[in-house]
């Protein structure tokens, strides 16, 4: 069957609920009876089945986050929602002080097993509701952290972060769910995908070849695995083979996929939605360095956002977000 | 539910000048003309992203503000547009603004829910849920610390108040007198989730005696009671006896965002604060006196929907910001 993102999300959830009643789903405004099932569709109707597992909480983000970790500690596995990846930020002290570190505090005697999700992306709102949150969690040990970038991948990854024993970060993003109706959004690429009967899992910590060349690998992730496509199909009428990975799992990254392909082509662009200083690819390119670097032919490129907060108007927001044309012109540079 | 039509007695009213009632009147219409043209306009694709209006809670916007001084501040929230009317900016820097031109009140920079002009004594709307409660409790500490006079009327949401931050804003306030007046907006819902299901006190008013300070439940409908609530309170505030909590029980009668079509409000709870729509429970009132007429009020309807044509067309004139304008503001 051919589902969005939202809609593979949440064949992912319902199918974890029914398999383990120690499954559970956390946040503002999931189950609501004629609601919107979170802010982008993806709980929607989950209420009607499990009516004691969508628990609808208060605003109260740096709590029910703190809330899903002491159940995750006692032998639930929550599911727990922000509406935006911006209000992360409110539950950081409790994702960042004890969700991450409980375990290595403990010495190995406690786990959490929870998935957190949050839609990331700049999309005319403004800069509060805008950022790429996925950089803040790449440096804190103790959390895995996915990004899909299709439908496909969202439902396994899901299903695999559900079965997964430590705090799992899913960053969606919210040109890539395929919401409808009254929640559709503007803008929106078409991430779906053919979901199979049977279940499966896409194992954490793995990334995806989307496309094979052999002059420049480009890495990207969300939205930018799309642009990253887009922007080699350009490169192919120029005569420039360049590969894509998606690199789908922030922390830790597939460093065997990754290298096999920088060791193939030997020039590196690294895409990244978000500010360019401290971004994820400032990581990524540090760690290829450390590890392959000697087989690279030139300098990583990074195309990144300005530093600076995402803008509202639709002029400079489309100047902050990382453009297929620049993705070929940094694959051009290097060539 | 209540079937009668709220109106505001004429004995309420005859204290006050018409010059005075109908510029509440006015101020009120024109927030509704502005939400509803931008309804429009949002609708039709012209306004990116997503939206959150007022409609409904217009008394609230215009009780509070028309009792500050205009170098009296306030903070917003995620839903600014009528508070940003009502605290004096204009139709025009509004509209450019979520046009997302460079002229914008925030240089197209902010959008819908960062409306703001600190001349006229409104920081960038806070879209963080309770963000904007320290803040004001901060900007209250600074009037008091340099012996200005100037309080600050804080606006938030039932939802907001879940959140630590309203605890730890308001607790501040509370320990330090600060000048602010917190106004609680209550319109039953944070997003689509009715305030029954999140807290067992439907009532934001208990939360005031649990941090020492005054507060009050006000019929948020009835522009002259917002009016007269604030008035008190910021007299308060300036009298050295701040902070005041004042919850105004009002309804939300548009979607919160988008194109929401509030399906979690039930038909009878609609229809009944459709009973008490806030111009209307004015325009009731006003028409008892000798010297308003219904066709006073249908000028200053047409008025306003004049105003807000025009600003519309004016808005679409003005310029789109350019590249260069993409990394500067960052930094003092
Ligand atoms: C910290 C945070 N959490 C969640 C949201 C998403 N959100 C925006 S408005 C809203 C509901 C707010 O309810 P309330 O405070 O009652 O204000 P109202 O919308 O009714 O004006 C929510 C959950 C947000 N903007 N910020
Ligand atoms: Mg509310």
């Amino acid at each position: 069957m051919r589902l969005s993102i939202a809609e593979a999300l949440r064949s992912a959830i319902a199918e974890e609920m029914r398999r383990d009643p120690a499954v559970f789903c956390l946040g503002e405004d999931i189950g609501v009876p004629g609601g919107w099932g979170g802010a982008f569709t993806v709980t929607l109707g989950l209420e009607k089945e499990f009516q004691d597992r969508m628990i609808d909480t208060p605003i109260s983000e740096n709590g029910f986050f703190g809330v899903a970790t002491g159940a995750a500690i006692l032998g639930m596995r929550p599911i727990v929602d922000v509406q935006y990846g911006d209000f992360l930020l409110c539950a950081m002290d409790q994702i960042h002080s004890n969700a991450s570190m409980l375990r290595y505090m403990s010495g190995g005697a406690v786990k959490v097993p929870m998935v957190m999700r949050a839609p990331v992306g700049a999309t005319g709102r403004g800069a509060q509701h805008a950022r790429n949150t996925e950089r803040f969690f790449v440096g804190a040990p103790g959390i895995k952290v996915v990004a899909p970038s299709t439908a496909y991948d969202a439902k396994g990854l899901l299903k695999a972060a559900v079965r997964d024993d430590n705090p799992v970060m899913i960053f969606e993003h919210k040109l890539l769910y395929g919401s409808k109706g009254a929640r559709a959004e503007t803008g929106t690429v078409d991430a779906t995908s053919e979901i199979p009967d049977e279940d499966y899992v896409v194992p954490l910590g793995t990334a995806a070849i989307r496309r094979q060349g052999t002059q420049v690998t480009i890495l990207a992730w969300l939205l930018m695995a799309h642009f990253s496509l887009t922007a080699a199909q350009q490169l192919e009428t120029e005569g420039i083979d360049a590969e894509v990975v998606d690199v789908r799992s922030l922390s830790p990254f597939d460093y065997d996929t990754i290298g096999e392909s920088v060791r193939k082509t030997g020039r590196v662009v690294i895409v990244e939605e978000g500010p360019k200083t401290g971004g994820i690819a400032a990581e990524l390119a540090a760690g290829i360095m450390e590890r392959f670097g000697d087989s690279l032919l030139a300098p990583i490129e990074r195309v990144a956002s300005p530093d600076i907060p995402a803008p509202f108007a639709p002029v400079l927001e489309n100047a902050y977000r990382p453009s297929p044309q620049r993705i070929c012109e940094a694959a051009r540079r290097l060539l | 539910m209540n079937q009668e039509r709220l109106y505001i007695s004429l004995e309420r009213l005859t204290p006050y000048s018409k010059e005075f009632l109908l510029g509440l009147y006015e101020r009120m219409a024109l927030i509704r003309e502005f939400e509803e043209q931008v309804k429009y306009l949002f609708l039709a694709g012209s306004m990116p992203g997503t939206i959150h209006q007022c409609q409904g809670q217009e008394a609230t916007a215009v009780g509070v503000c028309s009792a500050l001084a205009p170098q009296d501040y306030i903070t917003s929230t995620h839903r600014p547009h009528g508070h940003a009317l009502a605290k004096g900016l204009t139709p025009l820097e509004i509209l450019t603004e979520l046009f997302g031109k460079g002229t914008g009140c925030c240089k197209g920079k902010g959008g819908s829910m960062h409306i703001g002009n600190m001349e006229k004594g409104m920081p960038p709307a806070i879209a963080i849920v309770a963000g904007g409660i320290p803040i004001a409790t901060g900007m209250a500490l600074a009037n008091k610390m340099q012996k200005r006079q100037e309080v600050v009327a804080c606006f938030f949401g039932d939802g907001a108040t879940s959140e630590g931050a309203f605890h730890e804003g308001v607790n501040m306030g509370a320990i330090w007198n600060l000048p602010v007046i917190y106004v609680c907006e209550n319109n039953f819902y944070g997003a689509s989730t009715h305030v029954s299901k999140v807290t067992r006190k439907e009532s934001v008013i208990d939360r005031a005696s649990g941090y020492g300070i005054p507060g009050h439940t006000i019929e948020g409908n009835d522009v002259l009671a917002v009016y007269e609530a604030t008035r008190q309170a910021a007299e308060e505030c300036r009298k050295g006896r701040g902070p005041v909590l004042l919850e105004l029980l009002t309804y939300r009668m548009t979607g919160h965002s988008r194109r929401d079509p509030c399906l979690y409000q039930p038909k009878e709870e609609r229809e009944a604060w459709g009973r008490r729509d806030p111009i209307e429970v004015l325009g009731r009132g006003l028409v008892l006196r000798d010297d308003i007429q219904e066709s006073d009020l249908e000028r200053i309807r047409n008025k306003v929907n004049q105003e807000i044509m025009d600003a519309i067309e004016d808005a679409r004139q003005e310029p789109e910001p350019t590249l260069a304008d993409l990394t500067t503001d960052v930094y003092a």
